[in-house]
């Protein structure tokens, strides 16, 4: 892995899970959709446009998605795709430090055997 | 869950749809880039028209199609299904990526990356068998 690789996928990975934090915390503002008529679902989401956060979210699921786009022109998918799993440790990190949330010992079991996977699939 | 066995058999759709669309969104993209050659010129004339010929490139729109097909089946059923039950689909999808990356593109996968890529499926698995929601109702 080289260091122009490291850095998208750093950009792929804080950019997507900065993105989907963003656009969560978009839609807990607008509160829980019960009725899912098509004009309903339309006014939901014109209101998740109103909210700032919204385009937060957006542009950095876009910046996410263009360094995704210019990675796979250096690098096979095969390599590509599975190192993105990585978001899970930043997702569980981050919601253990920046949310409180609790990770159960499950989770973190999980979050050792994606980094030791990414390690093998970085030597291969 | 409120679950029935008319909304079981969507389910299994979704799942199934999701599983195909997410990986082969991302071959596709593959694919296109491959065509439009490793971008390595930072210049910014460079960079803008390796982004035009980015989104005039047919891979690219069947790579974003499947993606948003993708997104639209996983939207669906999570509106009925926990994120648990959904969540082996997500963990499959690197294995069907390494597949289909080798099925499709010819990619050449050592041995040692067929492991890895089992071992983050099985780690995203754990990660993801866990209730959705771990912090108190604000």
């Amino acid at each position: 892995m080289t260091a122009q690789d490291a850095i998208s996928l750093a950009v792929i990975i804080f950019g997507g899970t900065g993105g989907e934090l963003a656009v969560t915390h978009t839609m807990k503002q607008i509160g829980e959709v019960q009725n899912f008529t098509p004009a309903n679902l339309l006014r939901v989401i014109g209101r998740a446009f109103g909210v700032g956060w919204m385009w937060l979210g957006l542009f950095l699921m876009a910046v996410s998605f263009f360094a995704l786009l210019m990675l796979l022109s250096w690098e096979n998918v095969s390599f590509v795709v599975p190192l993105t799993a990585l978001s899970y440790v930043v997702g569980a990190f981050g919601g253990k430090f920046l949310l409180g949330e609790h990770i159960e010992a499950r989770r973190w079991v999980g979050v050792m055997l994606v980094c030791l996977g990414v390690l093998l699939v970085c030597a291969s | 869950m409120r679950f029935s066995h008319r909304l079981h058999g969507k389910t299994i759709f979704l799942i199934a749809l999701m599983a195909t669309f997410g990986p082969l969104g991302d071959v596709f993209l593959r694919k296109g880039m491959k065509q439009i050659g490793a971008i390595s010129n930072w210049h910014p004339s460079a960079l803008l028209s390796a982004f035009e010929r980015t989104f005039r490139s047919g891979p690219i729109w069947l790579g974003i199609t499947s993606l948003l097909l993708f997104f639209v089946a996983y939207l669906l059923v999570l509106s009925w299904a926990d994120y648990s039950y959904v969540q082996p689909a997500s963990a499959t999808g690197y294995l069907f990526v390494a597949l289909l990356g080798y099925l499709l593109l010819g990619e050449v996968i050592p041995r040692m990356r067929w492991i890895g890529v089992l071992v983050i499926c099985l780690g995203v698995l754990l990660v993801g068998g866990t209730p959705p929601r771990t912090t108190e109702e604000g």
